[in-house]
């Protein structure tokens, strides 16, 4: 059994303009140890739906489950959910100034909160472990910074001091909801080497909630794409970069500037994402996509197995054959956007892995 | 203060900026009682820059490295504490408000929130026509119709000319940001984090937008952003900033492919590359500690507390912005030990003291004690 598991989970908001809807009946599940990726632009689904598992959104219509351990968070109650929240879930967000206190000492904070799950341990006790948690996620000087402000801290180190609070009791997932988004690059690096050892070292589940896929590309094991509240694709890290189905997934890959560096034009995805108050018939991609086909401007596509491979997962009308896919994109991108083929790659292949490119520079 | 001077002869022609020694400092609330003598931040210290017509530099830094204050200074927002900017043959650093306004057609800025940078209250069409009633260029229906021209140009429908911002997407507003700063077809282009508030698939549908309108009007750019893979697509050039000063210059593929500062060697190897095996093959190469306080910078190379090639040389002396190890001169970096190519810095330990690596703002840099555990990663 997975860590966690989430099936078929629908969130909406009831709004002056109409129903907001989220996120339309996502599944997905989390294994000890592993790192799942959940990519997506803004407005895909992808905060929500984990806030929702961990009963932070108000006002939300929710159904679905969401068993974590085996127990549905969805249905529990408030209280039963706080013990699970911080103590088995630590979640960290992407503004680091906002989630502390700018009141208290950061080592109070850690202190409450290891305290509020762990009646039993002493003051002295807890802020010993505080001390000893900031210094493991890498905060110099640890047992003289643990009675710091938040406002003292860089932006990096109040990131680290929020990884240090979601660690404190050693959680068995953590959700980074977007944790190096407001980072700069020296120090994004810093941070996510400080995730990537906490989790060889205990053992930890991560969701890591980002619209950067480079960083996917860095950490995550499985990745899942969404789109307009919806899963578009699941599968393995490489897989999503080197062998995606779904034409969402291509276009997000395609539109970044190359790695290689040469400059020919981008590719953009063509027009916006939809309104989640009016979503159009079939597939919610169609309006963007360029392989569209009659059939995905009325019935929605179900997540279904792309050749016989039960881990990749794509919500496409486009054939679940690499190569029959693979040989309808060269009909449609081939067309369109004239590039030379790959030179020593067979054509199929190279149009497969558009990545690849730039591992060779 | 560094004293580094522009590269090529005074006089061409074919540079439209030149940013001379520039160096902006602003005052700081001193943190002691009764202390006599200002606090500043070093903003910006001894910058030179030149962008020849047509081209794009790109300008990339972290945050507080003094990038978008090198822009204001050069749109004349703020007052340079000392240095010279010639903008097409004139020199623009000492002009008053007044004297300055005959310029600001041919200067023009791109912001990077697509949200603050438009009041919500007006309509479209009047938030683009601004340009146009500042300089008193047309008006009544003449007005609309250049406004609308412009609308079309940058890929908005000019029918929407009544409508309010919040009528518009992320990617549209920004689309009203470039139509308002090309309302005159500026000569030169300052845009300051112009995506980085956009979505993937949105940027690009701008970045596009911005190529096409250079190629298109020959317009000039300053390009600043952090996304370090957009600045690398766009810029020709590209000066990596440091606490206030140029750490390095050179042609884009200069740059990525000889980085000589190993700031810039760091930098770029921080940068999540959307490339499953490459991220697992390459050495990361992890800078220890934060951006220190640019109220007072460190001695030396101000690099100097962070950089794993650090000797005693970077603490005492100031290096020069200069060609390294036989490089052209476009290409030129500050520092005393520079990176040869195919070196590896993340191997690298720095023969200073811990001591002399204790960065401003109190926290100890040593790589041991910032790091506990947290050795390179291995390439798994």
């Amino acid at each position: 059994m997975a860590l966690l598991e989430v099936s078929d989970l629908h969130v909406s908001f009831g709004t002056p303009d109409g129903i907001v809807q989220a996120v339309r009946g996502i599944t997905f599940d989390v294994d000890a140890g592993q790192t799942l990726g959940i990519v997506g632009e803004s407005g895909s689904g992808k905060s929500v739906s984990t806030q929702t598992i961990m009963g932070i959104t108000r006002g939300a219509r929710v159904s679905g489950t969401a068993l974590f351990e085996g127990r549905d968070l969805l249905t529990m109650s408030n209280q039963d959910l706080q013990q699970v929240r911080g103590a088995k879930v630590g979640m960290i967000f992407q503004d680091p100034l906002s989630s502390l206190h700018p009141f208290y000492k950061v080592g109070w904070q850690i202190v409450e909160m290891i305290r509020l799950h762990d009646r039993a341990m002493s003051k002295a006790q807890a802020r010993a472990r505080a001390v000893d948690l900031l210094r493991l996620v890498g905060i110099p000087q640890p047992d003289r910074r643990v009675d710091d402000f938040p406002h003292q801290f860089s932006g990096g180190m109040r990131q680290r001091a929020m990884i240090a609070m979601a660690m404190a009791l050693n959680p068995a997932l953590l959700i980074a909801d977007e944790p190096t988004t407001a980072l700069d690059v020296t120090v994004q690096a810093q941070v996510l080497q400080v995730m990537k050892t906490l989790q060889d070292e205990f053992g930890t589940a991560i969701i890591m909630i980002t619209h950067d896929l480079g960083v996917i590309a860095d950490l995550a094991d499985e990745v899942i794409v969404m789109y307009a509240g919806a899963v578009m694709e699941r599968a393995d890290r490489r897989t999503i970069f080197v062998a995606n189905h779904h034409p969402y997934t291509e276009g997000l890959l395609e539109s970044l500037p190359a790695y290689g560096g040469d400059r020919e034009r981008l590719r953009p995805i063509p027009g916006q994402p939809p309104s989640l108050i009016n979503l159009p018939p079939g597939c919610p991609f169609h309006p963007r996509c360029p392989y569209v086909m009659d059939r995905c401007r009325t019935e929605v596509p179900n997540l279904d197995p792309v050749g016989g491979d039960s881990a990749h997962l794509s919500a496409c009308w486009l054939p679940h054959d690499m190569r029959a896919r693979n040989a309808r994109r060269k009909e449609v991108i081939g067309r369109a956007l004239p590039r030379p083929a790959e030179q020593g790659t067979a054509p199929a292949e190279a149009l497969a892995a558009p990545a690849e490119t730039a591992g060779s520079q | 203060m560094s004293t580094e001077s522009a590269v090529s002869a005074p006089g061409d022609d074919d540079v439209l900026l030149r940013v001379e020694n520039v160096v902006k400092y602003f005052p700081v609330r001193s943190s002691q009682l009764f202390r006599r003598q200002r606090d500043f931040v070093h903003a910006v210290e001894g910058v030179s820059l030149e962008i020849r017509r047509g081209q794009t530099l790109g300008l990339v830094g972290e945050t507080g490295c003094g990038k978008s204050t090198l822009a204001r200074c050069i749109m004349r927002l703020y007052d340079l504490t000392s240095g010279k900017i010639t903008f097409d043959g004139h020199d623009i650093s000492t002009l008053s408000r007044r004297t300055m306004r005959p310029y600001r057609r041919d200067i023009q800025m791109i912001f990077q929130d697509p949200y603050g940078s438009l009041n919500p209250r007006r309509r479209v069409g009047s938030i683009i026509g601004d340009p146009f009633a500042i300089h008193g260029i047309a008006s009544g229906q003449e007005r609309k119709k250049r406004v609308q021209e412009v609308m079309e140009l940058v890929g908005l429908n000019p029918e929407h000319y009544n409508r309010f911002p919040a009528e518009f997407s992320g990617g549209q507003r920004q689309r009203i940001g470039v139509a308002r700063a090309l309302a005159f077809r500026p000569k030169l282009v300052i845009c300051d984090e112009p995506v980085s508030a956009l979505d993937v698939s949105i940027q690009a549908q701008i970045i596009n937008l911005l190529a096409d309108l250079q190629q298109e009007f020959g317009l000039t750019y300053l390009f600043i952003a952090h996304d370090l893979s957009v600045v690398r697509h766009v810029s020709d050039t590209v000066a990596v900033m440091y606490l206030g000063q140029i750490s390095e210059i050179a042609p884009t593929s200069q740059l990525w492919d000889h980085p000589r500062h190993p700031y810039t060697d760091a930098l770029l190897s921080a940068v999540p590359v959307p490339d499953p095996d490459h991220a697992d093959q390459r050495e990361r190469i992890l800078l220890v500690g934060d951006v220190p306080s640019p109220v007072a910078p460190p001695s030396g190379c101000r690099f100097h507390p962070r950089c794993p090639k650090a000797a005693p040389t970077c603490v005492e002396q100031e290096p020069v912005l200069q060609p390294r190890l036989g490089d052209g001169p476009d290409h030129r970096a500050k520092c005393h030990f520079p990176v040869a190519d195919g070196e590896d810095i993340s191997l690298a330990r720095p023969t200073i003291s811990a001591g002399a690596r204790i960065i401003e703002t109190g926290i100890l840099a040593d790589s041991d004690a910032s790091l506990t555990g947290l050795g390179p990663r291995d390439g798994s």
